[in-house]
């Protein structure tokens, strides 16, 4: 070794491997228009499919007539469910163990359903027909409010469930009633409540919401005849997944089915499931043997595909007089829309909301949920959020402000009387997680050192005191939030969708000259998955990142895999990662041992090679071992160098946070000004900062946006009346505020590399932060709960109705 | 629906195709003319995925029938980069300072700031935020988009910008 070699952190660091801010890979494509999105794709002879909707929330459908869609020039077919029922479509299942209609048969039973597909040579032509199909409706009555949908005399929403009084997670008690879900100890809790000196109940709701990306969902499905194989092009979170159902529902065998999900324009949830536009254009495919795109529009989109939330949670808490919480117990009605399409691990109807405990050491708790059906759009999905964490850390941080409020407490300081401490991990919950690892108090405090929340508090109680004399009309709200999220799903002793273990998988394939492709699972939509698990393997083999390829998306070439939501890639995909890297270092090991000629144990591992032990100048890099995989393997040994791993998960990743909002409120105009807004993340071991503060930007913004605007709102005979992006909000630059970022760093200790997954928590906390600061800054004038969400509209309603304009 | 012929310059090429009298910009740009950078996020010009540059304006190529833009000189995120394929300000900007994740609205944000620039080559952080304000993302919280327009000012200007992507 001479001076010119370079150190162990100097070749670390070309690698650039986990920790590193690295450019993201897929950049240099998408700065350039280069992407390769569903609706890029043009097949020869490609045909275009249209919907033909409900305009009613629920009728009767009286009559379809096609002929005039079908004289339209270049339509060649209008598909109604009279085309589906013979070949058994009409129907899909979902995947919550419910059925969706692909195609209204004789009813609809939501705004914007499904009830014709129209086949054209040319997009146009094909939303000309969907126009002149006619139909003829007899309307019925509507169920929208979910307080009403289990009244005895409510209209029966789902005929074609009549007489079924057992559903897949047992006994339904109603008509429109989808499940009942109850989780902890009841006796327990009650006797809390009977003893507790402080007690608080509120009904806190979550609004329906929609994760509308900015690309819409779109498939392009192209069958073979003469092969008999199908190709489907998608926007899908989850493309194998996609293909299984693909195969039970339309009985091509599995190996027939080539599933692609190419670039996809954020999904966050909405591209999860199964849609009726895929199955029909499936059909569609093969009915005219010639390529069918099926691409929502906006309106649809909102309106038709996966909404989020309608989470309404009766809560209540048990404290003593000091503050120290006793007991949760927490009712939730979940309206699930016209169809049950939750997009949960089977066994979950209400996803993980048992990790509404939050951060806090509950001695017991009891919650209970019932699912119904009303006359609303399907869906149910994880909009950037694991499995309803949302809607439960909402739930939990409004209900710890309220305690607050009622004990006279400061609320940050009744959460740190309460928090988890750090010498109870692994903590196992009321309701039943196993909390991996946390240093609550110590993130809560750096968060409140930084934003200076002493003086916050000081300088609210000046502002409120010049309120009350008339010298100002701005209120000043602080929002404190601390939040556990449980990401990673997940283990298969109890996380499957529709029996399939929620593991995930990598497959890394060294080629002779050290240069490697890796495929998986997952499928990024804009989480820069082609950077970041690069960046693992670099860390894990020793080699560059810039050397290796990272491909995803393909069912042909991907190893199977549950695909990307739940924040789950990392802490399941990238142990995969991380577990086949060294199934092929423990490979390479031997090869070096046998070109140094010493035994196995002799060698250690430095940055990018094994050297012998107490004599680093004896070395075989990982270059170097990849060459030799292929022409100088000891005897016995098969030559090549690659590996895959399924990982199963042994348990779930807890990431957490403390955020603080500030936010002044002008009660004569009801606008909100979020003045400063703190993050603090632990997310585990970091892979790449750039990406992650990137990931919590976005996820803020998304959070302001659900706080402060978002709903997908009905009237009262089921309009939607926010389908459109003229009335569903999405922040401008205008708009969002400035984000300030920070971090702790505690590894999980069950995975590869302690990474715990972030895509999601600053959507889980950023809410309650919000809608924390806007109620905090009304507090004071006696009121307890705002709903959200906070729009300008409502907040001014707040003041009116607190008496503040007169 | 009867066809009619349009020429326009795209990307400093003459360009003619066939459409029809109601074919949107965004159609003709995709689908005749298979520039495919250009995106569609929705059916009411609020997205400014579409955004192309038409005759020194930015336009929401979803707001305007091709046969409007009969003539018309149009650059696309495709023309962009330099002949050699060197990238644009912008895009070196949008890359270095984490400006896009899942990249749909990417080519509509840079072909708006590049406008934006063109009328005002030093804008503050207020004027980028109120100028990219018809240009929505639902990844990034614009953060980083400010950050890679002002870096791509910088360059443009000669002042180098050395603030990395936090
Ligand atoms: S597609 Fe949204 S503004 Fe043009
Ligand atoms: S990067 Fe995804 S919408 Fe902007």
């Amino acid at each position: 070794m001479n001076d010119m070699t370079p150190t162990s952190a100097e070749r670390a660091e070309k690698l650039e491997g986990m920790g590193c801010k690295r450019k993201r890979v897929e950049d240099v494509r998408f700065v350039q228009g280069r992407g390769n999105y569903v609706d890029d794709l043009k097949l020869p002879g490609m045909l275009y499919g249209d919907f033909t909707r409900s305009p009613y929330a629920h009728a009767r459908i009286k009559r379809i007539d096609t002929s005039k869609a079908k004289a339209v020039p270049g339509v060649l077919a209008v598909l109604t469910a009279a085309d589906l029922k013979p070949l058994g479509l009409h129907y899909m299942p979902t995947l919550a163990g419910d059925v969706q209609a692909v195609l209204a048969e004789e009813k609809v039973l939501f705004q914007n359903q499904e009830v014709a597909f129209v086949v054209a040579n040319e997009r146009y032509a094909a939303a000309d027909g969907a126009e002149l199909v006619e139909v003829e409706y007899e309307s019925l009555p509507v169920v929208i409010d979910p307080f009403r949908a289990m009244a005895p005399d409510a209209p029966v929403l789902r005929e074609d469930l009549a007489g079924k009084t057992e559903g897949v997670h047992g006994a339904r008690k109603h008509h429109n009633h989808v499940f009942n879900w109850q989780i902890g100890d009841r006796a327990a809790t009650d006797a809390a409540f009977n003893k507790a000196e402080v007690a608080i109940k509120e009904l806190i709701s979550y609004q329906r919401v929609h994760p509308c990306p900015l690309e819409t969902c779109q498939c392009v499905a192209s069958f073979d005849k003469i092969k008999g194989e199908l190709t489907l092009w998608g926007t899908f979170q989850a493309p194998h997944v996609i293909r299984t159902v693909a195969s039970l529902i339309s009985k091509i065998p599995e190996h027939k089915i080539h599933v692609i999900a190419p670039d996809i324009g954020g999904g966050f949830g909405n591209k999860v499931g199964a849609y009726s536009g895929y199955i029909c254009a499936i059909v569609a495919s093969i009915v005219t043997g010639r390529p069918v795109k099926w691409v929502e529009d906006r309106i649809e989109n909102l309106s038709a595909t996966a909404f989020a939330r309608d989470y309404h949670m009766t809560t209540e808490i048990a404290a003593t007089k000091d503050g120290k919480v006793t007991g949760l117990r927490v009712y939730t009605l979940a309206d699930h829309g016209a169809f049950d399409a939750c997009a949960d691990p089977s066994k979950w109807p209400a996803g993980f909301f048992n990790i509404v405990t939050g951060s806090y050491d509950f001695p017991t708790a009891h919650v209970e949920v019932d699912g119904i059906y009303t006359n609303k759009a399907p869906g149910g999905v994880a909009y950037r959020c694991s499995f309803r964490v949302t809607e439960a850390a909402y739930c939990i941080e409004r209900a710890m402000d309220i305690l607050a409020q009622k004990l006279g407490m400061d609320p940050a300081e009744l959460r740190m009387k309460n928090l988890i401490r750090r010498e109870q991990f692994p903590y196992t919950s009321a309701l039943g997680w196993e909390y991996d690892s946390g240093d609550y108090h110590t993130a809560l405090n750096k968060a409140m050192d930084t934003v200076g929340y002493k003086a916050l508090r000081d300088e609210q109680k000046t502002k409120q005191e010049a309120f009350r004399r008339g010298e100002t009309r701005d209120l000043m709200g602080i929002g404190v939030i601390f939040f556990t999220e449980i990401v990673g799903a997940g283990p298969s002793r109890n996380c499957d969708i529709l029996g399939i273990a929620m593991f995930d998988s990598a497959e890394i394939r060294i080629h002779p000259t050290g240069s490697v492709i890796a495929r998986l699972g997952t499928k990024s939509q804009g989480q820069g998955h082609e950077t970041t698990y690069a960046q693992i393997i670099a860390t894990e083999l020793g080699l560059k990142a810039d050397n290796i390829t990272v491909e995803e998306g393909n069912t042909d070439t991907a190893p199977y895999g549950l695909g990307t939501y739940g924040s789950r890639s990392t802490p399941v995909s990238g142990a995969a990662t991380a577990m086949a890297a060294r199934k092929i270092k423990a490979k390479a090991q031997m090869i070096a041992a046998h070109l140094l000629e010493v035994h196995d144990d002799d060698l250690e591992w430095d940055v990018d090679r094994f050297t012998v032990k107490g004599n680093p100048e004896r070395f075989k890099t990982m270059t170097e071992l990849a060459w030799a995989a292929y022409h100088g393997v000891p005897p016995g040994m098969e030559p090549g160098l690659e590996a895959v791993s399924y990982y199963d998960p042994p348990n779930m990743t807890y990431p957490f946070g403390a955020y603080i909002c500030v936010v002044d409120v002008d009660v004569d105009t009801g606008m909100t000004k979020i003045r400063r807004f703190y993050a603090l993340d632990d997310c585990g071991t970091r892979i790449n900062p750039m990406i992650i503060e990137g990931q919590i930007h976005g996820g803020l913004t998304e959070a302001f946006a659900i706080a402060m605007g978002q709903e997908i709102r009905y009237d009262e005979i089921g309009n939607v009346m926010t389908a459109s992006l003229m009335d569903y909000f999405l922040p401008t630059a205008v708009e969002t505020p400035h984000w300030e970022t920070d971090w702790t760093t505690t590894p999980s200790p069950h995975h590869p590399i302690g990474a715990k997954g972030v895509g999601e928590s600053p959507n889980v906390g950023g809410v309650p932060c919000f809608a924390n600061a806007v109620n905090d800054a009304f507090g004071f004038l006696g009121s307890t709960h705002i709903a959200m969400p906070h729009d300008q509209w409502r907040t001014w309603t707040v003041a009116e109705n607190l008496g503040l304009h007169a | 629906m009867a066809k009619i012929q349009i020429a326009m310059t795209v990307n400093g090429e003459a360009v003619e195709a066939l459409a029809e009298p109601r074919t949107l910009l965004i159609h003709f740009l995709r689908e005749q003319l298979n520039l495919t950078g250009p995106h569609i996020g929705c059916d009411t010009s609020h997205c400014g995925a579409c955004t192309v540059d038409l005759d020194g304006k930015s336009m929401k190529s979803c707001t305007v029938f091709a046969v409007q833009a009969s003539g018309a000189e149009i650059r696309t995120i495709e023309g962009m980069a330099a002949a050699d394929g060197t990238l644009h300000a912008l895009q070196e900007g949008f890359r270095e300072m984490h400006g896009l994740q899942c990249g749909f609205c990417t080519p509509g944000m840079i072909v708006r700031a590049y406008r934006l620039l063109q009328e005002n080559p030093n804008p503050t952080e207020t004027e980028i935020r109120f100028g990219i304000a018809g240009n929505l993302c639902r990844c990034t919280g614009y953060q980083n988009i400010v950050k890679a327009i002002q870096y791509a000012a910088a360059k443009l200007n000669g002042v180098p910008l050395q603030e990395a992507a936090e």
